[in-house]
C-alpha cells in the first residue's frame, strides 16, 4: 500500500460504536482502495456486522470518522453489502427486490429491465444457476435467496458496484457455488473493483482475500497481506482456546436399535450422528421438517419429547424476537420442573446460566433481549435450547450458519459425547467438512437420496460424485 | 428502569388525568361516585379485553369479532333457563359460560377446519349466533333473579362486585401469562408460530385453547351485564366490540402480537369510560364527544407505541 498513490473507496479513523455500555467497536482505522479483497474474521461478536454497518452508512460512529471516495455517502461512493441474515422482501420477486434499492428505475416497463438485470448478474457469478426471478423471493430455497441477495449486490443498480460487502455470504451455499462466487469475487476485484469478505471459512478467506483483517472484542488485532497469515497463524490471532488435538477420538463406536425410518430411505440408529449432504436445497431441508414434525404433536406436549430442532434460518424458524435470552432457551423444557403448570423460574434460569458457559453465549446477562446478540451467538442460544431438552432424538438444519471456528470445535465435542450417550443427530449441512464427522451420511439430489455412505466412504469426493448424479447401483 | 417504559403507565396516567379533569369541573364533589361508575362499567369492558387481548396477542390477523354475539347469546339463554327464579343463578352462570365456550369452540373450528382467517369465521359466526339469540328470545325481556340482580349491581368493601370479577379475573390471567408453561406457548406462538411449533410448543391447542377462552370471557360478561342493566338485550354487547380491542391497543399490548399486557387493559377500561363522562360533563355534544373520543385513543396509542424500545 504504497508506491501508486491509492485513493480509498473508504477509510475510518479511529472509528467506534457503542450500544450502552457495549463497546462493539473500540477504535477501528481501517482503509480500503480498488483493487482490495480484505478477508476480515473474528469470533461471534467480535463486532464484525457491527463495522459493516457503519461502513455501508446503517450506522454511524459514536466518535472518529468515515470517508468515502467522494464525500459522506456511502451510496454515492458504490459501497454495496449482502447479508448473512438475508435481507430481501420476502414477498417480492428478485427484480422488485432490485427496484428497492435501485437508483435509476423509470416509471414503466420496470419488472422486465430490472428482471434482466439480476439474471444477467446471476449468469455472470453463478453460472447455470437455475433461479428464477419471476418469482417471490419466499418460493426460493435459502442458497437461492442467498444467491439472488449476491446478484443484486454485485449487480449495476444504475450506478456502479465499487466495494462490496459480504456478510457470509457462503454459508447457506454448497461449495460448487461458494467457488463460482469465490472466482467472481477474484475477477471483480482483478477489475479494480473492491470487497470486504467475512467468513469463518477459513480455507475461503485464504483462497480469495489479499489481505486479512482480524477483529477481536471490537478492535483490529491484527492486519496482514495474506500470504504472511499461517491457517494456525489465523486462529490464534483471533484469540480461541482451541481444545482440539484430540481429532475426533477414534474409539469403536457401538450404536443401538433403529430409531428413526422415513419411508424416503432415511434411517438412524441410537447413539448414531447421521450427516444429509448434497448440494443446497435439493430437499434436505424438507426432509427434515417433515421429520421433525410427524414425531411431534401441534396439539400435545409432554415432559419427553421424542424429538428436538435446531434451526439453521434462525429468523424463519427458531428465534423468538420479543423475548429474552433466558426464555429463548427455555421454551422447550417448561414443563420438566413445572408444577400445577406453572414454570419453576429459578431452575429455567439456572439452565440458561449454565448453557451460557457451556456454549459460550457472549452476553453479560441471560436476561438480556436475544436480538443483541449477534447472529451466531444467536445460533448458540438455539443449540443451547435442543440440547438442554432430553429428547433422545436431535434434527440439526444447518445449524453452524455463522457460528465461529472455536465455537464448532466445542459443539463438535459435545454432539460427541451426547452421542455417546445414547443420542441420535440428524444433521443436515451446507459444509463437507462437518459432514465428514459424521457416522453415516445421506447424499440428497431432486429430494431423493442418492447414496448412503457410511464410514471411510464418507470423503469429499464422494459426497460430491453422489450430489451431481444418481448412482447407477440398486 | 424508565416507569415510561412499561406501557400500562400510558393507560393508568390516562385514566387518571381524564378523571381529575373531569373532577375540576365539580370542583372535587362526586369524586367516589365517578370512580365507583368507572369501576362498574369499565368491568365489563376489562373482561371481554382480557379474552381479546389473549387471542391477539396469538399474532397478525388473531382477532375475535363473534364477542358481542357471544355476550347477546349467553346472556339471552342463561336469563331464559333462569327464568326470573329464585335460586338459579348458579345453574344460569354455568349455561352463560357453556354457551361462551360452545361459540368460542365454534369459531377455532372454523378457523382450523376451513382455513378461515380469524376475522371472516368470527365475523360469520357471529352472525349466526345473533340469528339464534333473537329467534330464542323472541322480543321478550326476562328479568334476572332477584338475588343475581342484587349481586350484580351490589358492592363489597366499597367497589363493585363486577369490578371485583373482573379484578379476579384479570389476577388469574396475569398469572396464567407470566407464570405458566400455558402463557409461555401463547406468547412464543404469537411471535412467530412456525418458530414456536418447531421448538416443541403444542401450537393448536394454543389456539384452540384461547379463542375458547375469550369467547368463555364473552359469556361471563354477557351474564354480569344482562344481570346489571335487568335483562339482556340484542344490542347489548355492541359496543363492546370496539371497546374490546380499543382496551387491548390502550393498554399497551403490541398489535402485532406475542405480547401482552394485563394490568393495561384494564387502565384502559377506565379510561375509556372516564373519557366519555368527561366529555359528557363538559358539556359536548355527540358528534364532538366521538371525535375527541377518537383523537384521545390515537394520540394514547402513539404515546405508548413509541416508548417500546426494540432492540
Amino acid at each position: 500500500m504504497n508506491e501508486n498513490e491509492i485513493v480509498p473507496i473508504v477509510a475510518l479513523t479511529k472509528a467506534k460504536k457503542h450500544f450502552g455500555a457495549v463497546r462493539a467497536l473500540d477504535g477501528i482505522s481501517i482503509s480500503v482502495g480498488s483493487g482490495d479483497c480484505i478477508g476480515l474474521v473474528g469470533h461471534n461478536g467480535a463486532g464484525k456486522s457491527t463495522l459493516v454497518n457503519l461502513i455501508n452508512g446503517g450506522l454511524s460512529p459514536t466518535e472518529g470518522r468515515i470517508e468515502f471516495a467522494n464525500g459522506t455517502d456511502p451510496h454515492a461512493a458504490g459501497v454495496r453489502s449482502v447479508f448473512q441474515e438475508l435481507s430481501l422482501c420476502p414477498n417480492l420477486t428478485a427484480a422488485e427486490n432490485l427496484l428497492v434499492s435501485h437508483k435509476a428505475a423509470a416509471p414503466f416497463g420496470w419488472r422486465k429491465r430490472l428482471g434482466k438485470e439480476v439474471l444477467a448478474s446471476l449468469d455472470s457469478i453463478f453460472p447455470g444457476h437455475g433461479v428464477r426471478v419471476d418469482v417471490e423471493i419466499d418460493t426460493l430455497s435459502i442458497a437461492e435467496r442467498q444467491m439472488v441477495e449476491i446478484a443484486i449486490g454485485f449487480a449495476p443498480r444504475g450506478s456502479e458496484a465499487r466495494l462490496v460487502i459480504l456478510d457470509e455470504p457462503t454459508s447457506s451455499l454448497d461449495a460448487g457455488i461458494a467457488q463460482q462466487l469465490l472466482a467472481h469475487i477474484r475477477q471483480f476485484c482483478a477489475d479494480g473493483g473492491a470487497v470486504i469478505f467475512i467468513s469463518h471459512m477459513l480455507a475461503e478467506v485464504f483462497s480469495v482475500a489479499n489481505r486479512i483483517v482480524v477483529l477481536k472484542d471490537g478492535k483490529v488485532v491484527a492486519e496482514k497481506p495474506t500470504a504472511a497469515f499461517s491457517r494456525q497463524g489465523l486462529v490464534d490471532a483471533m484469540g480461541h482456546v482451541t481444545g482440539e488435538t484430540e481429532g475426533g477420538a477414534d474409539l469403536e463406536r457401538k450404536f443401538g436399535p433403529v430409531v428413526v425410518q422415513t419411508n424416503q430411505g432415511l434411517s438412524a440408529r441410537q447413539g448414531e450422528i447421521v450427516g444429509l449432504s448434497g448440494l443446497a436445497g435439493h430437499g434436505q431441508a424438507a426432509a427434515l421438517a417433515r421429520l421433525y414434525l410427524s414425531r411431534s404433536s401441534a396439539w400435545r406436549s409432554g415432559k419427553n419429547p421424542e424429538v428436538v430442532f435446531v434451526a439453521g434460518d434462525r429468523q424463519r424458524d427458531g428465534i423468538l424476537p420479543l423475548w429474552s435470552i433466558l426464555r429463548n432457551v427455555s421454551i422447550s423444557i417448561l414443563q420438566q420442573g413445572a408444577r400445577w403448570g406453572l414454570v419453576d423460574a429459578k431452575r429455567d434460569a439456572s439452565v440458561a446460566e449454565d448453557w451460557k458457559h457451556r456454549i459460550g453465549i457472549r452476553t453479560d446477562d441471560v436476561r438480556n433481549p436475544v436480538l443483541s446478540l449477534s447472529g451466531g451467538n444467536q445460533q448458540k442460544v438455539l443449540f443451547s435450547r435442543a440440547l438442554a431438552s432430553p429428547a433422545p432424538i436431535v434434527v440439526m438444519d444447518d445449524p453452524m450458519r455463522g457460528v465461529d471456528i472455536g465455537t464448532k470445535q466445542d459443539v463438535y465435542a459435545m454432539l460427541r459425547n451426547e452421542a455417546q450417550k445414547g443420542r441420535t443427530f440428524l444433521w443436515y449441512s451446507t459444509e463437507t467438512e462437518e459432514v465428514c464427522q459424521c457416522d453415516r451420511v445421506f447424499v440428497f439430489r431432486d429430494g431423493e437420496i442418492s447414496a448412503e455412505l457410511t464410514g471411510a466412504e464418507i470423503t469429499e469426493e464422494r459426497i460430491l460424485e453422489a450430489s451431481f448424479q444418481m448412482q447407477e447401483a440398486s | 428502569m424508565n416507569p415510561l417504559s412499561k406501557p400500562w403507565i400510558w393507560s393508568w396516567g390516562a385514566a387518571a388525568i381524564v378523571f381529575f379533569l373531569t373532577l375540576a369541573l365539580t370542583s372535587g364533589r362526586g369524586a367516589g361516585e365517578l370512580a365507583y361508575a368507572a369501576l362498574s362499567f369499565g368491568a365489563f369492558a376489562a373482561i371481554v379485553g382480557l379474552g381479546q387481548m389473549l387471542v391477539i396477542t396469538l399474532g397478525p390477523g388473531n382477532v375475535d369479532l363473534s364477542i358481542p354475539a357471544s355476550m347477546t347469546l349467553s346472556a339471552t339463554l342463561a336469563l331464559k333457563v333462569m327464568g326470573s327464579e329464585p335460586g338459579t343463578a348458579f345453574f344460569g352462570l354455568f349455561v352463560a359460560l357453556a354457551v361462551g365456550f360452545g361459540t368460542g369452540l365454534a369459531n377455532y373450528a372454523l378457523i382450523f377446519l376451513l382455513r378461515l382467517p380469524p376475522i371472516i369465521a368470527t365475523l360469520a359466526a357471529s352472525l349466526i349466533y345473533q340469528s339464534i339469540a333473537i329467534w330464542s328470545n323472541r322480543g321478550l325481556r326476562i328479568k334476572p333473579p332477584p338475588e343475581l340482580a342484587d349481586f350484580a349491581t351490589g358492592r363489597m368493601f366499597g367497589v363493585p362486585n363486577v369490578a371485583w370479577v373482573g379484578i379476579a379475573l384479570a389476577v388469574a390471567v396475569w398469572i396464567v401469562l407470566e407464570k405458566s408453561a400455558w402463557g409461555r406457548w401463547l406468547l412464543a406462538s404469537g411471535q412467530n408460530l412456525r418458530a414456536a411449533r418447531l421448538a416443541g410448543v403444542p401450537v393448536e391447542s394454543v389456539r384452540a385453547a384461547t379463542y375458547i377462552s375469550v369467547a368463555t370471557f364473552a359469556g361471563l360478561a354477557g351474564y354480569l351485564l344482562a344481570s346489571f342493566s335487568g335483562g339482556a338485550a340484542l344490542n347489548m354487547g355492541a359496543e363492546y366490540l370496539l371497546a374490546s380491542i380499543a382496551v387491548v391497543v390502550i393498554g399497551g399490548s403490541s398489535i402485532a402480537g406475542g405480547n401482552s399486557n394485563v394490568p393495561g387493559v384494564w387502565g384502559a377500561a377506565l379510561f375509556m369510560f372516564l373519557v366519555v363522562s368527561m366529555l359528557n360533563s363538559y358539556g359536548a355534544g355527540a358528534g364532538v364527544r366521538n371525535v375527541l373520543t377518537g383523537i384521545i385513543i390515537i394520540g394514547i396509542v402513539i404515546a405508548a407505541s413509541t416508548k417500546r424500545v426494540r432492540l
